[in-house]
């Protein structure tokens, strides 16, 4: 897209909110009644005859095609990402019956981000530090078969930057893998529950610590750091599942041996090119506490045999103090899962400004781009923009805003460089207002979802945007230090989350839904045509996916900041799970007890959240749905 | 500084860059920036407790928010919440400047002292002085939103440390050969925040000679900070450029001679300041036991200076650092 068709598309995006802003700020909802907060991008655009027109233009590539088997064995569902199951059992007709069948406490009353992961008849899910497993039969409701305990070091809890926080376990060949906040990737037997391996990857006393679900490929775990704020250097390392031996390590910053790259690595673009770029595009020695973390995704093309991560942003701040693009961060690379060898990089942030992680989720559809079919990589990326890039190359095919942005206008697809708003830019002791997106980004962690039946992706996102002004001095061991006194607020509209179904061919949005608070939970799609999502506010969602509609919503006790996923049961009926537990950076004033006077605490996310402890209290209960 | 610079700064005050206008609001601007150093990095981004191997967080730091008022008439200790493992300021072991002025407070209030201890990291006023663990820190800045402080005790400032054999001489971030030498500096991480000798090189585009250091430093090692300070010793980089308790008491223990110098500056312009007024402090509420501390440390003003110059904290405007309560 050039620029021109860009800032069309900003037009439009200023537009669009201004439409949507129209409305009830009410957020009660009622199960039968049409969802008020439902609006589309054009009155004259039918929803319905866009999604048809998407049909065979946008697919799930034919390895995640696969038959339904009921279970849900990874956080993403498949290697494509699409969290999408193709059960049906529940669907549009029906979901307004659905019922609580069981519930589980996790025992932790912490910030739940895990996905529930169904293997057979067995449940399995992770809590919060102490990162406790528990399986629990799905033949006996609610029964636990087992619970693993790793028992972390209780230092890393300190070391968490946004609550202690665990994203998933996986199941592959009778194990189940998973990480633990004090860095160990951890083995066990998933029948049995026994330790079958627990090999640490990294050190607290660094600032490391490990939140990301794994995922499995061939005879490896993958799995990557977290800790970008505190100076760590972020890796991702593949660990064989078998013996629990280190196979390879890549780091994302540094020389190019340290980063695998090779005689195999071709990006496509001319500025992630030349000779350990992840030294020279530093200061002298900065890349070596540089960030790049990898505590997101993982998908995996085993046509193309690539492994596709996102790198976390870089530090230390303020940027001025690293002249440079800053490799390998805030970006994503396409790797051999059997060598770590790079083979493609893109950036979606060089130097970035913002904490702008780049480590979402990538779905991998294939699709018509321009008439010619495409095997890509969608992205809706914290800068705010949906990326479509042909994973083959790492060449961005498109580039278009999914929220409204300031602080960056567009993406030059010649160079493929973001193009940094200059008035936006935050300097040191500088009062800067109206940046938007915030430092979570137009989307933080929290997966979307792609159906194959309606062509669109849902995106639950953030509508934040924030001012820089002048100076807060702090203190920590010992040390007075001064950082940005940075404010949250809700962007346009005033509402703080949106859930926006999407259509990558077109690169638009078809429908928007409101949210009192930023969306922090993933979604999952099934073929009943029905999207589940939840709020912080916790609200668990069933709507229409072709139409937005609000079909049923389900009061838990606590915010929803987690996976939702959906599953066959033993007896053959569908069911749908979901923990809830508020918490995370969004939902810590709840469960870190943070003062909401405090304003800029959680780097200002808490002044914008300072109300969500009238609407939930702490949590950490696995709920189960299903018709009656 | 006046005792205006020692009343409690509006909550939440920041200087402005907008708001500036020379002198008036500059000074207006250093006191409240001064004055309010606080510990919010504590609350940053959420996370819980920040607790070592030889001490997990107990079930009573986990569960209990309430700040609560201990009777300290009728307890035998002064309980006082530190960190295990971060010298020169405490330790473990007893042998840090904190540990040696707490027993000289609870001698003269006739306690014994008894520690929480607690890595001064993230969550560190929120699991220990709020969850009623302990009741006095010994170390925060003077205006502390999170918790009571004292008049402060000793006023510090970043200073330059170099080897005396290198005759460097560097008194000032304005000095030209700061763009020649290797300079090495305490980063504090991202979230928009760092030293301020990181930002007052920065300003001066005095960067691709700079190392940075963690101030965390690496916490399974004794002495986590002293790291930047034994790169000074080493030759590692020519000159560094630490908070004054670091580099005044690890300078000391090198085994070449260093040389530690105040900055200048003292505040960068606009309102950059490298000189922070250190207190004591207690929970909110607890009036009692500030205004026993604040006339235990007036009492005892001598020693603590001496406990002070052992530990080569440096201090400037030392005869302004203290004042008679209110």
């Amino acid at each position: 897209m050039g620029r021109s068709s860009l800032t069309t598309v900003l037009l439009c995006q200023r537009l669009f909110l201004s439409c949507v802003v129209i409305g009830s700020l009410s957020f009660s909802f009622s199960c039968s009644s049409k969802n008020p907060e439902r609006s589309r991008t054009s009155p004259t655009a039918s929803a319905s005859t866009q999604q048809s027109s998407n049909i065979g233009i946008v697919t799930v590539p034919s390895f995640a095609n696969v038959a339904e088997d009921g279970q849900w064995t990874m956080p993403a569902k498949n290697y494509a990402s699409t969290r999408y199951s193709g059960l049906d059992e529940i669907n549009t007709g029906n979901v307004r019956n659905l019922k609580v069948a069981w519930t589980f406490s996790t025992g932790v009353n912490r910030g739940q981000e895990a996905a529930p992961i169904v293997a057979g008849n067995t449940m399995y899910v992770v809590s919060p530090y102490p990162n406790i497993l528990y399986a629990l039969d799905l033949t006996r409701p609610g029964a636990t078969k087992w619970k693993y305990e790793p028992q972390p070091a209780a230092a890393a809890q300190g070391v968490a930057c946004c609550d202690v926080v665990n994203r998933g376990a996986v199941h592959s060949n009778g194990k189940i893998f998973y990480n633990t906040l004090d860095n160990h990737t951890v083995a066990v037997d998933a029948t049995t529950g026994k330790e079958l391996w627990k090999t640490k990857l990294g050190e607290i006393n660094r600032g490391e610590t490990m939140t990301m679900a794994p995922l499995v490929v061939k005879d490896k775990v993958l799995v990557g750091n977290s800790g970008g704020e505190f100076g760590v250097r972020g890796w991702i390392t593949a660990v064989d599942a078998e013996s629990g031996k280190i196979a390879w390590r890549a780091y994302n910053t540094g020389p190019d041996k340290d980063v695998l790259i090779g005689a195999n690595f071709r990006p496509f673009y001319a500025m992630d090119r030349g000779t350990d770029l992840g030294v020279a595009s530093w200061p002298p020695d900065a890349w070596k506490i540089g960030g790049g973390t990898v505590w997101g995704w993982i998908s995996y093309d085993p046509e193309l045999n690539l492994i596709y991560h996102g790198t976390g942003n870089p530090g230390p701040w303020n940027p001025d103090q690293r002249p440079g693009d800053n490799k390998w961060t805030s970006g994503i690379f396409a790797r051999n899962p059997d060598t770590g060898e790079a083979h493609w990089f893109y950036q979606w942030s060089p130097h970035d400004l913002f904490d702008h992680d780049g480590i979402n989720e990538q779905i991998l559809l294939d699709m018509n781009v321009n008439g010619q079919p495409r095997k890509v990589l969608v992205r809706p990326e914290r800068t705010g923009y949906v990326y479509v890039l042909d994973r083959t190359t790492g060449e961005v095919l498109s580039a278009t805003p999914f929220v409204h942005i300031t602080s960056s206008k567009g993406v030059d697809l010649q160079s493929g460089r973001l193009i940094p708003n200059e008035e936006k830019t935050p300097v040191m002791g500088k009062v800067i207002r109206d940046i938007c997106p915030t430092a979570p980004g137009g989307k933080d962690w929290n997966p979307s979802a792609f159906s194959p039946r309606t062509g669109l992706v849902y995106i639950p996102h953030n509508n934040l945007c924030m001012d820089f002004e002048g100076l807060e001095a702090n203190y920590i061991a010992g040390t007075p230090y001064l950082g940005a006194n940075v404010k949250m607020y809700a962007g346009p509209g005033g509402h703080r989350g949106e859930f926006t179904a999407w259509n990558p061919v077109e690169a638009r949005a078809v429908w928007k839904l409101k949210e009192r608070f930023p969306v922090w939970s993933g979604a999952a799609a099934t073929a009943g045509d029905v999207v589940f999502y939840g709020t912080m506010d916790s609200y668990f969602k069933a709507l229409d996916a072709r139409t937005g509609e609000l079909l049923w919503q389900f009061k838990v006790d606590s915010g929803i900041i987690s996976q939702p996923v959906t599953y066959r049961g033993p007896d053959g009926k569908q069911y749908v799970a979901v923990l809830s537990g508020v918490g995370g950076w969004a939902g810590a004033i709840v469960s870190g007890d943070l003062d909401p006077r405090d304003q800029s605490a959680a780097l200002g996310f808490v002044g914008a959240m300072s109300d969500l402890p009238e609407h939930t209290t702490k949590g950490g209960t696995l709920y189960v749905f299903s018709l009656p | 500084m006046s005792s205006r610079f020692l009343s409690p700064a509006p909550n939440g005050a920041t200087c402005t860059g907008g708001q500036w206008q020379p002198v008036i609001t500059l000074i207006a601007c250093l006191m409240i920036v001064a004055a309010n150093v606080s510990c919010n990095n504590e609350a940053r981004r959420g996370e819980l407790t920040q607790a070592t191997q030889a001490a997990p967080p107990s079930q009573t730091a986990q569960s209990s928010q309430a700040a609560q008022i201990v009777q300290h008439n009728d307890t035998p200790f002064l309980r006082v919440c530190a960190d295990p493992n971060n010298l020169p300021f405490s330790n473990e072991r007893r042998e840090g400047f904190e540990n040696k002025i707490a027993e000289v407070l609870a001698r003269e209030m006739g306690r014994k002292v008894e520690y929480k201890w607690w890595a001064q990291r993230r969550g560190f006023i929120r699991n220990t002085l709020r969850a009623g663990e302990c009741d006095v820190v010994l170390g925060v800045p003077a205006s502390f939103e999170l918790a009571l402080t004292t008049s402060p005790y000793y006023r510090s400032s970043y200073v330059f440390v170099s080897r005396k054999d290198r005759r460097l001489d560097i008194r000032s971030f304005d000095d030209p050969d700061l763009r020649k030498l290797k300079i090495g500096v305490q980063l504090i991480g991202d979230d928009s925040a760092n030293t301020p000798p990181a930002h007052a090189l920065t300003a001066r585009k005095i960067v691709n000679n700079v190392t940075g250091y963690t101030v965390y430093g690496d916490y399974s090692k004794p002495n986590p900070p002293a790291q930047i300070i034994e790169a000074v010793a080493r030759g590692e980089v020519d000159v560094a450029v630490v908070w004054g308790p670091l580099a005044g008491y690890f300078a000391s223990r090198q085994k070449v001679a260093l040389e530690v110098v105040p900055v200048s500056p003292e505040i960068d312009l606009p309102f950059l300041p490298f000189v922070y007024d250190i207190s004591m402090g207690v929970r909110r509420g607890d009036d009692a036991l500030r205004e026993e501390l604040e006339r235990v440390i007036e009492r005892r003003r001598a020693e603590i200076e001496a406990i002070l110059d052992d530990y080569g904290v440096p201090r400037v405007g030392r005869e302004q650092g203290m004042r008679a309560t209110s």
